[in-house]
C-alpha cells in the first residue's frame, strides 16, 4: 500500500489556482524526485502535502488515513516532515534548541534518530551546537533543517530545494547525507535544480507543469525522453 | 533630599515596577504567543487580590491564599481559554476587544455579588510584618523587601523557563515563525491554552502579593490595566525582556514622580512613554510593526 496518496490534488492561494489535479502515490522507503521549471507548483504541492496550504481540494491519505483537511501539526504527527525552501531555520534558537525542540517519537514509539545521530550524521553540527540559527552559513542550515526534520522520526521527508545556492563541496555532502537518510528507509520527496544528481538518488521523477504532473516515471525513463527534458527542465 | 530617603524612594520604585513586572508579563506572553489583546488582564489582577483576600479570610494563612490563588487562576486560565479565547487567534483586534471588555464587565459583576463594594485588608505573613530601621525616623516594610525577593525569584523562572527548557524554545520558535513550527509537529491549540493560563496566572499573583500592602477594592484593576499596558508598550509588544525593563523604568519614575513633581505625578509615566516611543517607536526591545 502507498505510504502517501495523493488524488486530483486541487490548491488555491486565494483566487489562484496553483495545482490542478494532481495524481501521485509514494510507496514506503521510495525516493521520488519532483522537477519543474520555477513556478509550476513544486513547493505549492510540498506544502500543501503538509498542510500549510489551507485551500486544497481533493484527497491526500497518508497511510491509508484521509489527511485533505488535517492541520500540519497533524499531517506531522502522522510522520510527515519538511524541508523547506529557503531552510526555515529558527534564528533565535540555537543549533541544539532547533534539534531538540522538535524531537519526536515517530508513529508507532520509532525512536531511530536522537541528537546524538544527528550530530553523528553532521558533526559540523556538533562543533556549532552552541551558536545560534542566525550564525550559520547556508549549508550549515541545510543541515539543520534535515537534522531538524529527522528529529521527528517521521516517515516521509519533502526536501524543497535541497541544494539551492550552496557551494558544490556542501552540495555534495548534502546528497550524501539524504542517500544515508534513504538507506534507513525513509522516504523522501525532494525537489532540486540538479538533474544528474537526482537522477543517481530517486527510484522514481515527476515532473510538474503549470500545476499538473505531465511526467513519471524512473530517471532513466526520464532520460530517455530529451524532448520532455528540454521542454519542461530546460536540461 | 538625603541619600537614605533617596534609596526608600528608589527601593518604593523598583519595587512597584517589579509587581508591575509580574502582571505586564502576563499580558506580553499572551499578545506575543497568542496574538490575543486581553483587555481583562486587569481584572485577573483584581480576581488575584480577591482570592488573597478571601482564602486568607477564612484560612488565616497568607500562603493558602498564595497556593490556592495561583491553583484557581491557573484553573479558571485554562477554562476561559477552551470556551472564548480559542475563537479569537487570527480575529481582527475589535473582536479581541469586545470580548476581553466583556469578561471585564462579567468578571466585575461577580465581584460585585460574591465581594459587594467595602474595601478590605488582608494581613501580610506573620514573620513580615516587621520593619527595618534606617535611620531614627525611616523604616523599611520587611513585606515589601519580601514581595521584590518573590517577584525576582518569578522573573528568574520565567526566564530560565523561556531560555532553558523545551517548552521554551517550542514558544521561541512559535513566536518567530508559526508556520513551521506547526509542521513540525508542534500542536498550538495545547500550546497557546497553557500560555493563557500562564498570563492569567503571573496577573492573579501580582494581586495575591500586593494585596497585603494596597488593601483590596473595586476598582483597583483599572489602574493595574493601564499600567501593564503602558509597561507592554515601552518594552516591545511580545518581549518579556522588553516588560522587565518598561516595568522598572515605569516603577521608579512613578515613585521620583511624586516626590519631585507631586502636581504632576500622574503624568509622569505618560512623558516617560512618549519619550520612549519617539526613540523607538515600537518600544525598547520591540521587534514587530504594529
Amino acid at each position: 500500500m502507498s505510504l502517501l496518496a495523493v488524488e486530483k490534488l486541487e490548491a488555491f492561494y486565494g483566487p489562484i489556482q496553483v495545482l490542478r489535479g494532481i495524481d501521485l502515490a509514494l510507496r514506503p522507503g521510495e525516493t521520488l524526485a519532483l522537477m519543474g521549471r520555477n513556478g509550476m507548483g513544486k513547493t505549492t504541492l510540498l506544502r500543501s502535502l503538509i498542510g500549510l496550504v489551507a485551500d486544497r481540494r481533493g484527497r491526500i491519505l497518508l497511510d491509508g488515513k484521509d489527511v485533505t483537511r488535517a492541520p500540519p501539526e497533524a499531517i506531522a504527527r502522522g510522520g510527515v516532515a519538511l524541508v523547506p525552501e529557503g531552510r526555515g531555520v529558527f534564528a533565535s534558537l540555537s543549533v541544539v534548541e532547533n534539534l531538540v525542540m522538535a524531537a519526536r517519537p515517530g508513529r508507532r514509539g520509532k525512536r531511530a534518530w536522537t541528537l546524538d545521530r544527528i550530530f553523528e550524521l553532521f558533526p559540523r553540527l556538533r562543533e556549532r551546537r552552541h551558536n545560534g540559527g542566525h550564525q550559520l552559513s547556508g549549508g550549515e542550515q541545510q543541515m539543520l533543517t534535515i537534522g531538524r526534520a529527522l528529529m521527528t522520526n517521521p516517515d516521509v521527508i519533502l526536501i524543497d530545494e535541497a541544494t539551492e545556492g550552496l557551494a558544490p563541496l556542501v552540495a555534495a555532502e548534502i546528497w550524501r547525507t539524504i542517500e544515508r537518510i534513504r538507506a534507513e528507509g525513509v522516504a523522501t520527496i525532494i525537489v532540486d535544480k540538479d538533474f544528474r544528481a537526482l537522477s543517481r538518488l530517486a527510484d522514481r521523477a515527476a515532473i510538474l507543469s503549470k500545476g499538473e504532473i505531465v511526467f513519471e516515471g524512473t530517471p532513466g525513463e526520464l532520460a530517455a525522453r530529451p524532448e520532455v527534458l528540454e521542454r519542461h527542465l530546460g536540461v | 533630599m538625603d541619600l537614605v530617603s533617596f534609596a526608600v524612594q528608589l527601593l518604593n520604585g523598583v519595587q512597584y515596577g517589579l509587581v508591575l513586572f509580574l502582571v505586564a508579563s502576563g499580558l506580553t506572553l499572551v499578545f506575543g504567543i497568542l496574538g490575543v489583546i486581553n483587555l481583562a488582564h486587569g481584572a485577573f489582577y483584581m480576581l488575584g487580590a480577591y482570592l488573597a483576600y478571601w482564602i486568607t479570610a477564612r484560612t488565616g494563612s497568607f500562603w493558602a491564599a498564595l497556593v490556592g490563588g495561583v491553583a484557581i487562576a491557573f484553573v479558571v486560565g485554562l477554562l476561559l481559554e477552551e470556551i472564548f479565547v480559542k475563537r479569537l487567534y487570527g480575529r481582527d483586534h475589535l473582536a479581541q476587544v469586545l470580548l476581553s471588555f466583556g469578561l471585564i464587565l462579567v468578571l466585575d459583576e461577580i465581584r460585585h455579588i460574591l465581594f459587594g463594594k467595602d474595601v478590605h485588608s488582608v494581613p501580610a505573613p506573620e514573620f513580615l510584618r516587621g520593619s527595618i530601621q534606617l535611620t531614627e525616623v525611616l523604616s523599611y516594610p520587611v513585606y515589601r523587601l519580601a514581595i521584590c525577593v518573590f517577584c525576582l525569584a518569578v522573573a528568574a523562572a520565567i526566564f530560565l523557563v523561556i531560555q532553558k527548557t523545551r517548552i521554551g524554545m517550542i514558544v521561541r520558535a512559535g513566536a518567530e515563525n508559526r508556520d513551521m513550527t506547526r509542521a513540525l509537529g508542534i500542536r498550538f491549540d495545547v500550546v497557546n491554552r497553557y500560555v493563557f493560563a500562564v498570563g492569567i496566572v503571573l496577573a492573579a499573583l501580582g494581586g495575591i502579593v500586593v494585596a497585603p500592602i494596597s488593601t483590596v477594592f473595586p476598582g483597583m484593576d483599572n489602574q493595574m490595566l493601564i499600567l501593564s499596558f503602558v509597561v507592554v508598550v515601552l518594552g516591545g509588544i511580545g518581549s518579556v525582556a522588553g516588560a522587565a525593563i518598561g516595568a522598572l523604568l515605569i516603577g521608579v519614575a512613578d515613585s521620583f514622580g511624586k516626590v519631585f513633581m507631586p502636581n504632576f505625578s500622574s503624568f509622569t509615566i505618560y512623558v516617560l512613554m512618549a519619550a520612549v516611543l519617539l526613540w523607538r517607536p515600537n518600544g525598547i526591545l520591540g521587534r514587530r510593526e504594529i
